[in-house]
């Protein structure tokens, strides 16, 4: 038991004097914060039941160990204890209640435009993964990145995620929690960055061979200076072309890449009329052909003998 | 179809080979060492025709030892993968095989029937019983149990194994984006597999339900037959989804349909959703028999009762009630919004309380007690604090808004370890030890087993503690590598020589298996731990019919009773017994079924039409079949009973 005890207060002290603070608990967003507070709460309600179960353990087994009790001493028949059971029972239901309250509260945060930005117009960036990339596209500023994301601060941002293949998650741990990307709808993910830095942002949901390397930078800037970038693309980078779209879906690493305009109008996203769950009906006819291109290359190898 | 491609080793990598050959080795001398000692004939009658529940629970047994090796050696690769970073040891692909495996094998292969061995080999003695209800088809759900486990077992050497994670999501598991025939293993294996998970529990609740001794009523069962009970009926309701579910995913694999793909309507979360309406009822599964191994073991070596009963069969059946609702804490990142989630945030937390009073039952069953610690009980306090970090780690993952930072991390990764290891494998080990001398006739040296137990649970936090740092660190799951810069290094260092101390803790097991046959006592009485219930009444080794005279039980505690308060449990004179007669059917069956499953991976049509045929043949012998079994006399009684006593 004490060897038990000891290899967790080490760990745990190991972890105190670490350097860095750990990602998740170094937020550098309202969502992200909201989620570090209730993560931080949680491990003091619950370290605290542990403290209860290793003391109450502890207890019993110094007390009424076989070792320290006379030879003819008979342990009595208990069925148990109404006020015991009540407790056991009751403080556990407290807790429970605490802790929905603040996690149905936090939910709701989360999944709403982050707080005190509410006055502000939504950046809107829809981000789509392909095997094993990124891309970015900016609607509003009609420019599009390749695993790379440059954000305002003090901005709202409402992420749109789909996926051209596999199930991935996209997440930036600083920024806040993570969310899926799927083929056959869109998820809306809000994030705001307070502070300028640069993050780690990854696809989280395992997609296969290149996931591991299946990530993104981020970059949060001031407004002015996400303007200045907005109109540097603009200037330098080179038009995406539907063939060029089509090339940098294929499965692969790629480094990071600039274009004008966006896949978003040649490839509209699962949203809307061309949202998921359609059931045999697609309403675009490039969408169409993508899908039938993939379908027939599955069928050719697994049908034919 | 080109066969080359098909039935290619996907990874022509040495340790394949070397694979290979060890497995190929292996066979030969199996068959090799059975003819040499002219042994087939005692295998065939005594083992693979056996229908004697106590002999397919240590088959089981067998089995899971074996698979917890087989799951244990890619944890082992996958732990050394990520030792360091940038690590090349193993390629990308060969990881992502490994960590499928792994979970399935745990999981289904190990844990599940680590579970049925002592299930089988507990339960009708537990009830005062002669055999389960139906001890044949008990045959065929073991053997085909194994099959299952074989024909996935085979995969890394023949056509490749699954690469798509246990979870095995579609679309990623389809055959546009998983081409190999490992994702046809995944589907027909588990489902060989689950159809004899599902006989065992239509089994098991009509034994239970059915065959318990006189007067033993519901609420004077043994808590690990309350535990089975409610087990079972979870599987009733659960494995029918799994079953319905890999049907549907193989059509989509073979026959072209599109139930879970990214096109022609099919739903991708659609799978997601039916595969946690299994999978997490299936946690409860494993965990609940667990803790009715833990409720024997505790209450045998506190020497009192087990406080709290009733409250303690209340919290079990509230648990298999929530346990089927709270499958969407799996995919809070879905993006169901806020209200799903909160529902299922709530419900998931909901689940701590019933556990929670498990917990504090336990250790109030210490209370007043008088303390002997054993190897089964060492395991079982071991078990206590490492399971309470796991579950309040559990409570933190259902805060749903907090679950987006921990989702697809290691910290769930650690998390789910911490339950499942201390929950179930600890428990399994507890139940293995105290059984043993019931199940073979001689102790495992303690000693030993006490140092393994200190070795693997110590391993187990060294391995999984840091996990939870490196997760609220940023460390995704299922990353076969990652640069120093993350920082990720010295966390899965620990973790490395954490699975390099758990393996070593299975190693001193195994070398105690062969310690103890070799050395230990064989004078042992057919009560060596002064336990409690039923099991312990009969003889060591336990005679066929297990009770010459079925007990009578008047408390939930009828041995102990009859040992202090001296109530007499053998009542009347012997009678002569029906027993059933061992077949060869189920292992026939089951061998078909194997040749079926491995056809249905590869598309071979003609040998799959042709077992689809056997597989109703080998039905319709059983159905037009006379056999009604045999009568033990009272003569033969006589002398068993006596040359026992003798022993």
């Amino acid at each position: 038991m004490k060897w038990v005890l000891l290899t967790f207060i080490f760990t745990i002290a190991t972890v105190l004097t670490g350097c860095e603070p750990l990602m998740v608990l170094d937020p550098k967003g309202p969502q992200a914060e909201t989620q570090a507070k209730d993560i931080m709460l949680s491990i003091g309600i619950m370290s605290f039941i542990v403290l209860v179960v290793f003391a109450i353990l502890i207890f019993m087994l110094t007390k009424y160990r076989a070792s320290k009790q006379s030879k003819d001493y008979e342990p009595p028949h208990i069925e148990g204890n109404i006020w015991v059971e009540t407790i056991c029972v009751g403080i556990p239901v407290l807790i429970v209640i605490f802790l929905s309250i603040v996690s149905v509260q936090s939910n709701n945060i989360v999944e709403a435009t982050p707080k005190g930005y509410g006055d502000k117009e939504p950046l809107i960036i829809y981000a789509s993964s392909s095997n094993w990339k990124w891309h970015f596209s900016y609607p509003e500023e009609n420019i599009e990145t390749v695993n790379y994301l440059y954000i305002p601060t003090d901005r709202p941002i409402e992420f749109k995620l789909y996926s051209y293949g596999p199930i991935t998650s996209f997440w930036i741990p600083q920024l806040g929690g993570q969310k899926y990307a799927m083929s056959d709808m869109v998820n809306t993910l809000h994030l705001a960055a307070d502070v300028p830095g640069e993050y780690m942002g990854r696809n989280a949901n395992f997609s296969g061979k290149g996931f591991a390397e299946n990530t993104f930078n981020v970059k949060a800037m001031s407004e002015d200076k996400f303007d200045d970038w907005v109109k540097e693309v603009k200037k330098t980078a080179k038009p995406l072309t539907e063939e060029k779209f089509a090339k940098l879906l294929e499965p692969g690493h790629l480094g990071q890449s600039t274009y004008t305009g966006t896949h978003l109008e040649f490839l509209p996203p699962p949203e809307g009329e061309n949202g998921g769950h359609n059931h045999g009906s697609s309403h675009s006819s490039k969408a169409e052909k993508h899908d039938n291109s993939s379908e027939t290359s599955s069928e050719s190898e697994h049908h034919h003998q | 179809m080109d066969f080359f491609d098909r039935f290619a080793i996907p990874h022509a990598s040495p340790a394949i080979y070397a694979s290979m050959v060890a497995i190929g080795l292996t066979v030969i001398a199996i068959i090799a060492g059975l003819t040499y000692f002219k042994k087939w004939g005692y295998l065939w009658r005594e083992w693979l025709t056996t229908v004697d529940h106590k002999r397919i629970g240590i088959m089981y047994l067998i089995s899971a030892l074996l698979m917890l090796f087989r799951g244990g050696v890619d944890a082992i690769m996958m732990r050394a993968q990520l030792a360091v970073p940038d690590n090349k040891l193993l390629d990308a692909q060969h990881y992502n095989e490994i960590f499928t495996t792994h979970g399935i094998v745990m999981i289904i292969f190990m844990a599940m029937p680590f579970i049925m061995a002592l299930m089988n080999f507990v339960v009708p003695l537990q009830i005062g019983a002669r055999d389960v209800a139906f001890p044949r088809l008990n045959a065929l759900s073991f053997w085909l149990f194994f099959m299952g486990a074989m024909l996935f077992n085979i995969s890394f050497v023949i056509g490749g194994s699954p690469d798509a994670g246990w979870t095995s999501y579609f679309p990623l598991a389809g055959t546009e984006f998983s081409e190999s025939v490992g994702s046809n293993y995944y589907m027909i294996a588990i489902q060989i597999a689950g159809l004899g998970t599902l006989m065992t529990g239509i089994n098991f609740i009509t034994t239970i339900l059915k065959m318990r001794a006189p007067g033993m009523k519901l609420m004077k069962m043994p808590m690990f037959t309350w535990a089975s009970l409610v087990t079972n009926a979870i599987i009733v309701f659960a494995f029918p989804v799994l079953t319905v579910l890999l049907a549907m995913g193989t059509m989509d694999r073979l026959f072209g349909t599109h139930f879970f793909t990214t096109t022609n309507g099919g739903m991708d979360m659609l799978w997601a959703n039916f595969f946690w309406v299994w999978g997490h009822p299936e946690v409860y599964i494993l965990i609940l028999p667990a803790f009715g191994i833990y409720s024997e073991v505790i209450s045998t070596f506190a020497r009192r009762n087990l406080y709290g009963y009733k409250s303690m069969v209340g919290s079990m059946v509230i648990i298999s009630l929530l346990s089927f609702l709270v499958w969407t804490h799996h995919f809070f990142t879905m993006g169901q919004g806020a209200l799903t989630n909160s529902i299922f945030s709530i419900t998931t937390m909901a689940i701590a309380v019933p556990t929670g009073v498990k917990l504090f039952n336990w250790l109030f069953t210490l209370w007043k007690g008088k303390i002997e610690i054993t190897t089964p009980m060492l395991y079982s306090l071991l078990f206590i604090p490492t399971f309470t970090i796991g579950g309040v780690t559990g409570v933190m993952l259902g805060m749903s808004a907090a679950d987006y930072q921990y989702h697809n991390t290691m910290f769930l990764v650690a998390h789910f370890h911490m339950v499942i290891i201390p929950g179930v494998v600890f428990a399994m080990l507890a139940g293995l030890t105290f059984y043993w001398p019931k199940m073979f006739g001689f102790m495992l040296n303690e000693k030993i087993g006490k140092l393994s137990a200190w070795i693997i649970a110590t391993s187990t936090l060294l391995a999984f503690v840091p996990m939870f740092f490196s997760g609220l660190d940023g460390q995704a799951r299922r990353m076969y590598t990652y640069s120093e810069s993350t920082g990720f290094g010295p966390w899965n260092m620990v973790s490395f020589i954490g699975a390099a101390g758990l393996a070593v803790g299975f190693a001193l097991i195994v070398y105690n298996i062969y310690y103890s046959t070799r050395y230990a006592s064989r004078d042992i009485s057919s009560d060596p731990w002064d336990a409690r219930s039923l099991e312990w009444a009969t003889h060591t080794p336990v005679p066929e019919y297990n009770f010459a005279i079925l007990p009578q039980v008047k408390s939930s505690e009828a041995f102990w009773d009859a040992k202090k308060h001296g109530h007499e449990l053998f009542q009347g004179e012997y009678e002569k017994i029906h027993m059933p007669n061992n077949s060869g059917v189920p292992f026939i069956l089951s061998c078909i079924f194997f040749v079926w499953g491995f056809s249905f991976v590869f598309s071979l049509w003609i040998p799959l039409i042709l077992t689809t045929i056997g597989i109703f043949v080998c039905m319709a012998y059983r159905s037009f079949e006379k056999d009604h079994g045999h009568y033990i006399t009272v003569a033969e009684i006589e002398e068993t009973e006596n040359n026992l006593r003798g022993a």
